[in-house]
């Protein structure tokens, strides 16, 4: 029988420590196809964060590099001018990005360091047990903002890519989503598109990844994909900024 | 070999390019702004990288990135700017990666001033970021040292995988004075094999460079590994000079820019016939501890001397096991002691 679906060699056969129903899983997943697919897996290097996701070295099957909190386009940029022939990609969280690694984001993409930043953002703080990051929606329960996030006291939710796509160093700009296989598919059409932009040595490029994270959004699986869906797409509209 | 005249700062920074460094990240910072300006226009020269990061935090995170692939990599500040390194320096250290890092000091706490002082040595030599780690500390106290220490402090950062720094202070950055330079950049090709950096996996397994280790007890073991590093380093790496350690009474303690103050006491001192030595760390982590406790048979009394309010004296006890006095002359803030201050004290302790 002719397999139809294949684990990437780029993923390590084991098991999975994300909560059931996590989104990050998929996005590791995307980007591994991605590596596969385009034939990079001996050229990457990619950079895991603080966060949920800092054990992604153990699913890729690449070389990566753990960065502080936060500093992972620091990190990067290190990497890529002192090995320009590498393919660079960093991984973030909404916290990491967002929050603690602002200054570290905007002055990578405004330099247009050549590197790509998969940035997942599912509105929490998931390592740290549910507090509100910078892209938690409007009315939002976290653990940090019990009855709700309140614009006066806790300001609106961040844009990061609209944010970013104001800066002439970007060259690429896209938000996807995972919360459903549609949008797998064309998020991972847009991580292809993001390392296409280094491979063509154009600058800076960043995917936006809304994902799912039941435990700290306090929903079942089923209902956190609908809720990303449904609620954080109106917060943070899909489609290319740039 | 050619002989040129330029501050301390340029000076390093040359070194640094002979030693084979072909990464700088920095933020400026005064008193060592000499050090950016020059790499921005020298880098190119030498096929390197300079980048002028939007801060120290980010500009440490760079040189671990560049580390990572094998480069030589540096970064400089001063005070302030090496608080914000710290926690980059703690990840360098848990990464076991390379990197040479340069404060040349300046007054605090705080903004504190731009003025030349010695108050970062605790924070230099205890660890002043997160963890159970160690950071070589040298302290080069001339500009032709500088050129010798910025060659070391490369070599030993890379044949221990560690953070080293050099420890400099305003006036040693500021300073002019001819050193000898040899011809060519190539000079220092460290040759070291680096089989553990992140290039690609091409041809071979991946690897992963992390400080994370959640493991049942993995993380002991880690340290303890690292604490065995350190013990070796502690044995072999020991730098210091010693002037009159055969006969004297009272011996002077002083690094960098105050040694050089106190080689004239010395001489002055000596020349009235009074027994008075110096004994100058090279290294300040490792502090060189058996060589002053060697010293305890014949010298009666140490007097420490610094531009801080008292930071090395707690080495110099800790290293003579309290054996002998020890006393404490300093300034701080900006204030250099002088040649007379420091008779002036060493009369009111032993003559
Ligand atoms: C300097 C520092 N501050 C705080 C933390 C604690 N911390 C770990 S992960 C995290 C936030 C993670 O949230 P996010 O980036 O959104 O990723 P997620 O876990 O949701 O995937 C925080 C605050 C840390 N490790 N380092
Ligand atoms: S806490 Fe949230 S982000 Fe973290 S693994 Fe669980 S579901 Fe995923």
């Amino acid at each position: 029988m002719e397999p139809i679906f294949l684990k990437p060699n780029s993923l390590r056969d084991v098991n999975t420590h994300y909560c059931a129903g996590c989104g990050h899983g998929i996005v590791h997943r995307l980007i591994a196809e991605t590596v596969d697919d385009m034939g990079l897996r001996e050229r990457v290097i990619g950079i895991a964060p603080v966060g949920c996701a800092v054990l992604a070295y153990d699913y890729w099957d690449f070389d990566v590099t753990e960065a502080a909190h936060g500093r992972v386009p620091a990190v990067a940029t290190g990497i890529k001018r002192s090995r320009p022939e590498n393919i660079v990609f960093g991984y973030q969280g909404d916290g990491d990005l967002a929050a603690i690694g602002t200054a570290e984001i905007i002055h990578a993409a405004n330099r247009g360091e050549n590197i790509t930043i998969i940035f997942v953002n599912n509105s929490v703080y998931g390592m740290t047990g549910g507090q509100m990051a910078p892209t938690t929606m409007l009315k939002q329960k976290t653990s940090t903002t019990q009855s709700g996030r309140e614009q006066k006291l806790h300001g609106f939710p961040l844009k990061a890519c609209e944010l970013l796509s104001v800066l002439p160093g970007v060259v690429y700009a896209e938000r996807v989503s995972v919360h459903s296989p549609q949008n797998v598919l064309k998020a991972r059409r847009a991580i292809k598109k993001a390392f296409q932009v280094q491979l063509d040595e154009k600058g800076f490029s960043i995917v936006e990844v809304l994902s799912q994270c039941p435990t700290y959004t306090g929903l079942s699986p089923k209902e956190s994909v609908k809720w990303v869906g449904e609620e954080m797409t109106k917060q943070f509209p899909l489609g290319i900024f740039k | 070999m050619k002989k040129v005249l330029m501050c301390g700062n340029e000076v390093l920074a040359e070194s640094a390019i002979m030693a084979g460094c072909r990464f700088y990240a920095g933020y400026p910072i005064t008193p060592q702004n000499e050090i950016p300006a020059y790499m921005s226009r020298r880098m190119p020269e030498v096929g390197g990288v300079f980048i002028q990061a939007e801060s120290e935090i980010s500009a440490v995170n760079m040189v671990f990135g560049a580390s990572l692939t094998g480069a030589r990599a540096m970064t400089s500040s001063s005070s302030p700017g090496i608080s914000l390194k710290q926690e980059g320096i703690s990840y360098l250290a848990g990464c076991e990666l390379p990197a040479v890092i340069v404060n040349i000091m300046r007054g605090g706490p705080g903004l504190g001033n731009i003025a030349p002082s010695q108050s970062d040595y605790f924070q230099a030599t205890r660890g002043g970021g997160h963890g159970d780690y160690r950071q070589i500390v040298l302290a080069p106290a001339s500009l032709q040292e500088i050129v010798d220490l910025t060659t070391l402090a490369f070599d030993l950062a890379d044949s221990y995988r560690m953070p080293v720094m050099i420890l400099g202070d305003g006036l040693l950055g500021q300073m002019m004075e001819p050193v000898v330079l040899a011809d060519s950049v190539e000079r220092i090709a460290y040759s070291a094999k680096k089989d553990w950096i992140l290039d690609g996996c091409k041809g071979r397994k991946p690897r992963i460079i992390k400080s994370l280790l959640l493991g049942n007890g993995e993380l002991e073991q880690f340290n303890e590994r690292l604490q065995k590093k350190y013990n070796e380093i502690k044995n072999k790496e020991v730098r210091c000079e010693i002037l009159h350690g055969e006969d004297s009474k009272l011996m002077l303690v002083a690094y960098g820019t105050v040694s050089r103050i106190c080689r004239k006491v010395v001489k002055t001192l000596r020349e009235e016939g009074k027994k008075v030595g110096l004994v100058r760390p090279v290294s300040l982590w490792p502090f060189p501890e058996k060589e002053l406790r060697a010293l305890t048979g014949n010298v009666e009394r140490f007097l420490t001397v610094e531009m801080s309010c008292g930071q090395m004296v707690e080495d110099v006890k800790l290293g003579i096991e309290c054996k002998k006095p020890v006393h404490f002359y300093g300034r701080s803030g900006g204030g250099v002691p002088t040649e007379e201050e420091i008779i002036k004290e060493i009369e009111k302790i032993m003559y």
